[in-house]
């Protein structure tokens, strides 16, 4: 691995050597490392590109990393890693894509992940997108993310897209057994003419579930942010889902929220605030002796943290 | 040493031009200056101006010599001007830890900007990593201003009304608080008050009404007549009708 895969491989995973525990790491479209443990399984699919992760039941407290990097300009992929989760697992998945893109060619990559989530298992998701490179060729992402939960399961998914990725568009799909809960946290910044589409759907069907999608976003530039949240209650069940937004610039954020209560025991909340950076918080950081410009990036970190 | 020469600040408003402050001329170098006077008596429109953040329409602000007036709000705090607003802003995401730090100007460690916290009488560890947003109390808030203004400790430091919204059990440490930062930056206290209390600890006081200055001197001389005599501070008023 060379020195721009592993820095690729330390912004999505935050790994700075090898990691401890179950991991596969795909660097310009092949497998560069896998390692798999007594209770975790890693396979290669035969069919088609991608992996099946195998969590045997009851594995608590380990992690497995799927990072993938991408460094050739002009490589295109499409990925399907679909990840077994057996009942009362408590595990922590990091996935996560780096593109160094220098050259003229459009580099994409596209991971269909899919999540069987096991009876009272907890999983914690976090997935981190980041590009760089100065070629003319665009950094594309389209990471689709499907869920399926069990009863009394738990999740937690984080996604992070902070930088250098031109067009992306996340399509989330969950599906939500009895007594599960599922919380998505997205982050997203988008500079100079990028495009970020997050598209979710959560199907509450099984009594007593429960979601709550949150995305808190900053648009600079000229990018555009479109967050759709599609909320169906089918049972008894609890959904919320709010997008908070800073706009700066000429940056342009729509949501639009989309719930469907199909039950009369179904409480369904959806909230959206977008604005630009309030003045008297930049005025409070300024009377503390930071500029302006230090002032927004504080206040846009924080926001994003 | 604060110098507000001729200021003068009005805003237009229906077309009309309506006068905030008018005529101020003052020198600020005690210890403890108290500010009191009338809602709407132009009191915390005279902090934004020696802020920064209001630019006044005629009139001169000199700090310790220098003409300042043409500073914006960044350089002011940079030349050791420190502002508690009456009301603190509220951040998404930023913890109370963040802006101690940035008052502070450099990287501090968790004991230290506990101390900040403790002094303003709040138990450091609940605080520290609070987020300072809409889930704090107002009393919790105005604590946190005053605590990042101690950290700050600039040589001029302005607070506007910080007694509201502090419990009566807390008030008494309030004062300490103020004891203990004149004594770490030697330097001169502004406090905006209604408050008997506050006042009996300045030096000075100055009653701020319709824009001007319509008291000022040694506590000893104005307390007695503010407390005595309510209707010196309404005469601003009738003044203007007359
Ligand atoms: N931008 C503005 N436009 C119009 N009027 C204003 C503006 N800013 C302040 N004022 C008016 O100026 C007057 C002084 O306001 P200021 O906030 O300085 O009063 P204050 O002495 O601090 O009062 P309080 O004791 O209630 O805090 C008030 O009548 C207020 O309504
Ligand atoms: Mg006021």
């Amino acid at each position: 691995m060379d020195a721009i895969e592993r820095s690729l491989l330390e912004q999505v995973a935050e790994l700075h050597e090898v990691p401890e525990g179950a991991y596969n790491i795909r660097a310009n479209g092949k497998a560069a490392a896998r390692n798999t443990t007594a209770s975790i399984d890693i396979v290669s699919k035969t069919d088609k590109d991608g992996i099946d992760i195998i969590i045997r039941p009851g594995t608590k407290n380990q992690s497995v990393h799927i990072p993938v990097v991408l460094s050739q300009s002009g490589l295109q992929e499409t990925v399907y890693n679909d990840f077994f989760i057996g009942d009362d697992c408590d595990i922590t998945i990091v996935a996560g894509c780096g593109i160094h893109n220098c050259g003229v060619q459009n580099s994409e990559h596209s991971g269909i992940h899919s999540f069987f989530v096991g009876k009272n298992a907890k999983v914690r998701y976090v997935e981190r997108h980041y590009g760089e490179g100065d070629g003319l060729g665009e950094n594309i992402m389209n990471p689709t993310t499907v869920v399926e939960m069990g009863e009394g399961s738990y999740m937690e998914m984080e996604t992070t897209q902070i930088k250098g990725v031109d067009s992306t568009v996340r399509t989330t799909r969950a599906k939500l057994g009895p007594n599960s809960t599922l919380i998505i946290k997205e982050k997203v910044m988008t500079h100079g003419k990028q495009l970020a589409k997050s598209d979710f759907t959560v199907d509450l069907d099984g009594e007593g579930c429960h979601t709550n999608v949150i995305s808190r976003s900053v648009a600079r530039d000229d990018s555009k942010q479109i967050f759709l949240a599609r909320i169906n209650g089918n049972a008894k069940c609890h959904g919320h889902s709010e997008c908070d937004a800073i706009i700066m610039d000429r940056g342009v954020v729509v949501a639009i929220p989309e719930v469907t209560a199909n039950c009369v025991d179904v409480e369904l909340i959806h909230e959206a605030a977008i604005g630009k950076i309030a003045g008297e918080q930049l005025t409070k950081l300024m009377t503390l002796g930071l500029t302006e410009k230090e002032a927004e990036e504080q206040i846009v970190n924080g926001f994003l943290k | 040493m604060l110098e507000l020469q001729n200021i003068s600040y009005g805003v237009e408003q229906d077309g009309e031009d309506k006068n905030i402050l008018r005529n101020i001329n003052l020198t600020i170098g005690e210890r403890f200056v108290a500010i009191t006077g009338p809602n709407g008596g132009g009191k915390s429109t005279l902090a934004k101006v020696i802020a920064g953040i209001l630019v006044p329409t005629e009139g001169k602000i000199l700090l310790d010599g220098e003409d300042i007036t043409g500073l914006g709000v960044t350089e002011r705090a940079k030349k050791g001007i420190s502002f508690a607003f009456q009301q603190p802003v509220r951040f998404k995401g930023l913890t109370v830890k963040d802006l101690i730090t940035l008052a502070s100007g450099k990287s501090i460690g968790v004991p230290e900007a506990c101390d900040y916290l403790s002094e303003v009488g709040l138990c450091a560890k609940d605080y520290i990593d609070r987020e300072v947003d809409a889930s704090l109390s107002g009393g919790e808030l105005k604590r946190i201003e005053i605590a990042m203004i101690m950290a700050r400790g600039t040589k001029l430091s302005v607070f506007d009304e910080p007694e509201a919204g502090i419990d009566l059990w807390s008030f008494s440490n309030l004062i300490q608080v103020f004891e203990h930062l004149h004594e770490k930056i030697n330097g001169s206290i502004l406090i905006i008050s209604h408050q008997e209390r506050i006042l009996n600890i300045a030096d000075r006081i100055i009653v701020l009404a319709d824009g001007r200055v319509q008291n000022d001197g040694a506590r000893a001389q104005v307390l007695p007549q503010l407390l005595g005599n309510v209707p010196s501070v309404c005469s601003a008023l009738t003044d203007k009708v007359r």
